[in-house]
């Protein structure tokens, strides 16, 4: 286990400061004029580049610049925008509704991706099976630009259903149409994952062990099987959490919810090179912070993986 | 724990003094895409208290599928039985609701099997899968069940029992979980054990302890133990009958010694003669010449035919030979068993 | 961290091209069906005249939100642009920067899938890390950001956003490829051919890229679908295509804000991109499903 963990935690580290260089060094290095680059294609006035210019060093080498920007980074202080905003602050404001949005798609994913898929899997080849394999196929088909502005139009508008936006503070209930958007973005990979995976252990030995220990068959699937299947899954939603916020910056900006994903995606329409590069930054070390828990939680699933 | 038992007992029809265990006829089929594999064909054999019956074959013959179809834990589908019976103390257990076969299963007839690795749920610790016996099958508290649970390992001479409860099925030795395997099977006191190549994934010093231990468990609680194996040389020093499956059909059921003595089926007597002798040292293994024949055709009269020195022809034809009483207690399908005796 | 641009797990054993697969994917509907659809989509991007002879860029404020008439099928949109005819060539726009984004990728994803396959060791080890460095950007984070850098001013964004889906999605077909490569390079054929003392590019061309083969067509496959709606989603957050680039991206974001008013602009192109998606998505399906019919 504590082998496992240290080298989690230094593949971690290495891929950490390998992705917040390439996201850097894309902002800063090799421009004729890395001040206009921050800024866009607006005119800087003296005084701004002067501050940019200060900021992020960029009188100095690029790694030195890099450097700068890290410690800046890891202690909290991020900077401001070109509108002259503490991103600290702005990232303040705006994460705890991403957060909550983020949640519940990933649990309206989870829960749907679990019952259809261990049903699918008991079924197979089912009418069911293939409806729902039919389902997901439609849903990897529709990408988010597609589903976000139709399903608001459907269901926000013409039907009325539920509210077309969403406040910083909003309900559940205003939420649950974006989060359902946003949960497509990671419900069809993560069905058909949970569907091979019981499919697959649905025919080891232990479950004809635990049959002929005479377990109900609700038993063996709910507690030998899917402990054994929620293995993949979990290694999945490591890698859903950078698609639910990819998810997020579209979904946000078509149901106007103020939080980081609009942000951002406001910062890229307006062409704030700080703050952009301050966001994403933020969002490269929670998603492998993340992913770090992940792998933890995956070891605490497969005691192999534990003692190895 | 009696309550239970109890209850079992109101199984309808249920007869204390019926035999332990018999399957008559037992028929099994796979339906797959690829046609119907008839994989047992009218297997019957008898079972009493205390006695061990080898059933015994080459691969691919019906014994693990003959094994599921008692216990009732058969994949439907693609399996199906087709057609016989199987009954314990006069109870055809095909006939039986499936909720009470599930009482069947651990608390009366139970079932070890041949790689304990897979057969072992490899994310739960032992201990948890000892105890979940007693806690679904008898409601047992937490702690009550995991002390049953370390006196089971106990008993089954695991070291440090108590201390291993908690560690995962790969933690253990080959040998230590096939041992987990059989104090799992033998946790509800079954008077069936069903071992299905007990030792077949074991070096060879390991195999005689587990088959060892598990013939001393056996006499302690006087249960009737059937012994699937393709290894004659096992069967010799534990069984008391031996039901020798060609097939998917018992071609041959005898008394160990007798079988050992003269075998009244040709396929008996190859498979004997196949087995490296100590005293024949040097001197060729003769293998059976030839294959089993595909499930999915099996050839007309006696399905031996093709491969038997004693063939002649009323063995192509059907019906296929019936079982001759060749002496008392004592069958073979085998037209010609007197010739073969060298009677 | 596996590749989260594509839908499922793909099985990278070999099965020979000419044996049973070929078999199955004739006589597998949904192969007809996508490959159907993936042609009239191409078709439609090389030559969108075929369809509608309208002037894509010709919009008068006058006929705005006006209905269907003549030869606009769909009516107009907030400008007065005709919605048919830029629907039908925004395919092109899509479909070249997606083509071009796969080819990118594969051609990155073959080069260093095949050394980290064939050398493995240190090798191997480096473009593993890159591989986790790559894929610890989360997809469209990075885009935006590299899409962003790289597009100059006053251009119409193809060329940047082609290498940045390239440069972003190439990480699946690397791995494909690698652990085609350690597979073959463990088949006794192979081996023997190397005894044999044939040379390292005879083994990788003769004997290993066939084998791979499969598999990598079946990344590409869903890559270009992926790619295809990568590039409407950096499109419509304004990092894409811009300026008079036509493009569903593009127009699905302008169509949003008034599709209260008029829903058509909005409806049309996203079922454009949907079924353009779903194509090359079941295209893929059914082919890893003939190659790997293990799980069907
Ligand atoms: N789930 C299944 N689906 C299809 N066919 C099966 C299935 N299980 C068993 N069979 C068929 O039944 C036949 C008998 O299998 P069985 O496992 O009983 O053999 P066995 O006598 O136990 O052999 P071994 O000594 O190898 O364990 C096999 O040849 C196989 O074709
Ligand atoms: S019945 Fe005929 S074929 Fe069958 S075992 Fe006897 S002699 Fe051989
Ligand atoms: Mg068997």
């Amino acid at each position: 286990m504590f082998r496992y963990i240290v080298r989690r935690l230094l593949q971690m580290i290495l891929t950490f400061f390998g992705a917040t260089f390439v996201v850097f060094a894309l902002m800063f290095a090799n421009q004729d004029d890395p001040v206009q680059a921050l800024a866009g294609e607006k005119p800087v006035s003296a005084s701004l580049r002067e501050a940019l210019t200060e900021r992020y060093h960029l009188d100095e080498g690029l790694l030195s610049q890099y450097w700068y920007y890290m410690s800046n980074l890891l202690t909290g202080d991020l900077g401001e925008s070109i509108s002259g905003r503490e991103i600290g602050t702005l990232l303040e404001d705006s994460w705890p509704v991403t957060v909550r949005l983020s949640l519940m798609a990933l649990v309206i994913a989870a829960a749907l991706a679990l019952g259809a898929g261990v049903w699918s899997a008991i079924r197979r080849g089912s009418v069911f099976d293939n409806g729902i394999l039919a389902f997901t196929l439609l849903l990897l088909a529709l990408p988010i630009v597609v589903l976000a502005p139709v399903a608001q139009w459907i269901f926000g508008m013409e039907l009325g259903w539920f509210p077309a936006t969403a406040s910083r503070n909003a309900s559940f209930y205003a939420l649950l149409l974006p989060a359902l958007v946003l949960a497509t973005t990671v419900v069809a990979t993560q069905l058909r994952v949970t569907r091979t995976s019981v499919a697959e252990n649905l025919r080891a030995d232990y479950v004809r062990t635990a049959r002929a220990k005479g377990l109900a068959p609700r038993r063996v699937i709910w507690v030998h099987v899917l402990r054994n299947s929620l293995i993949p899954l979990v290694t999945l939603i490591g890698v859903d959490l950078g698609v639910l916020m990819s998810g997020a910056l579209v979904t946000e900006g078509v149901f106007n919810i103020p939080g980081v994903g609009s942000k951002l995606a406001q910062g890229i329409r307006t062409e704030d090179g700080p703050m952009v590069v301050g966001f994403v930054s933020v969002l490269v070390i929670v998603f492998l912070v993340m992913n770090l828990v992940v792998d933890l939680l995956y070891a605490a699933l497969d005691p192999r993986i534990r003692y190895e | 724990m009696t309550d239970i038992k109890a209850q079992l007992d109101v199984l309808p029809g249920l007869d204390p003094r019926a035999p332990l265990l018999q399957v008559n006829d037992l028929h099994v089929e796979f339906r797959t895409r690829d046609g119907v594999a008839k994989a047992v064909n009218g297997a019957s054999f008898w079972l009493n208290p205390g006695e061990t019956l080898a059933i015994l074959g080459e691969s691919g013959c019906g014994k693990s599928v003959t094994a599921q179809a008692i216990m009732g834990i058969l994949e439907t589908p693609p399996g199906h039985i087709t057609r016989g019976e199987i009954r314990y103390r006069g109870v055809d257990l095909l006939k039986v609701r499936e909720a009470e076969r599930r009482r069947v299963r651990a608390n009366r007839v139970a079932m070890i099997f041949q790689d304990a690795l897979s057969a072992l749920n490899p994310v739960y610790t032992v201990g948890f899968q000892l105890a979940e016996l007693f806690r679904v099958h008898r409601g047992a508290s937490r702690a009550d069940a995991k002390s049953r649970a370390i006196e089971l390992l106990d008993q089954v001479r695991i070291p440090a029992a108590k201390s291993r409860i908690n560690d995962y099925p790969h933690q253990f030795s080959g040998g230590m979980r096939q041992r987990v395997m059989i104090a799992m099977a033998l946790a509800l006191d079954p008077e069936v054990l069903i071992a299905d190549e007990p030792t077949t994934a074991l070096d060879v010093t390991v195999q005689a302890q587990i088959m060892g231990l598990l013939a001393e468990l056996q006499r302690q609680r006087n249960m009737g133990l059937i012994l699937i194996t393709h290894d004659m040389g096992v069967v010799a020093d534990v069984a008391d009958r031996i039901s020798v499956m060609y097939a998917g059909r018992i071609v041959e059921e005898a008394p160990v010694y007798d079988i050992y003595a003269r075998p009244a089926h040709p396929y008996t007597r190859a498979l004997l003669e196949s087995i490296p002798r100590l005293d024949l040292k040097g001197q060729q293994l003769t293998a059976i010449r030839g294959l089993p024949p595909a499930l999915t055709a099996i050839p007309a009269g006696c399905a031996f035919h093709p491969r038997c020195g004693y063939a002649k022809e009323p063995c192509r034809q059907d019906p296929a030979p019936p079982a001759y009483a060749v002496a008392p207690r004592r069958t073979a399908r085998c037209h010609f068993f007197r010739e073969v005796l060298g009677e | 961290m596996s590749d989260p641009t594509l839908p499922a797990t793909i099985d990278t054993r070999p099965r020979s091209l000419s044996g049973d697969a070929w078999d199955d994917l004739r006589h597998s509907k949904i192969f007809w069906v996508s490959s159907g659809l993936a042609l009239l989509i191409l078709l439609m991007a090389f030559f969108p005249t075929l369809f509608t002879s309208a002037n894509p860029a010709d919009c008068t404020l006058s006929r705005q939100y006006a209905g269907p008439s003549g030869g606009a099928l769909f009516g107009f949109d907030y400008q007065g642009c005709d919605v048919f005819a830029r629907t039908i060539h925004g395919a092109g726009n899509s479909l070249w920067v997606g083509l071009l984004a796969t080819l990118l990728a594969g051609v990155i994803g073959l080069f260093f899938g095949m050394a980290a396959g064939y050398f493995g060791g240190a090798v191997d080890a480096i473009l593993s890390r890159g591989i986790d460095i790559v894929l610890g950007i989360p997809f469209l984070l990075g885009a935006v950001v590299f899409s962003g850098r790289l597009s100059g001013a006053g251009d119409d964004g193809v060329t940047a956003v082609t290498l940045t889906l390239g440069l972003l999605t190439w990480t699946s077909a690397a791995r494909v490829m690698r652990s085609s490569v350690v597979a073959a390079k463990g088949q006794d054929y192979v081996a023997a051919a190397r005894m044999l003392g044939a040379s390292p590019a005879r083994l990788m061309f003769r004997h290993i890229l066939p084998n791979a083969f499969a598999p990598f067509i079946v990344v590409m496959a869903l890559l270009l679908g992926a790619n295809i709606a990568a590039e409407a989603t950096l499109s419509f957050l304004g990092v894409g295509l811009k300026g008079d680039a036509i493009s569903w991206g593009v127009q699905i974001a302008e169509a949003q804000k008034h599709a209260r008013v008029a829903p058509a602009p909005l409806i049309w192109p996203s079922t454009f991109l949907a079924a353009t998606v779903l194509a090359f998505i079941m295209l893929g399906d059914a082919v890893r499903d003939a190659f790997d019919p293990k799980l069907r």
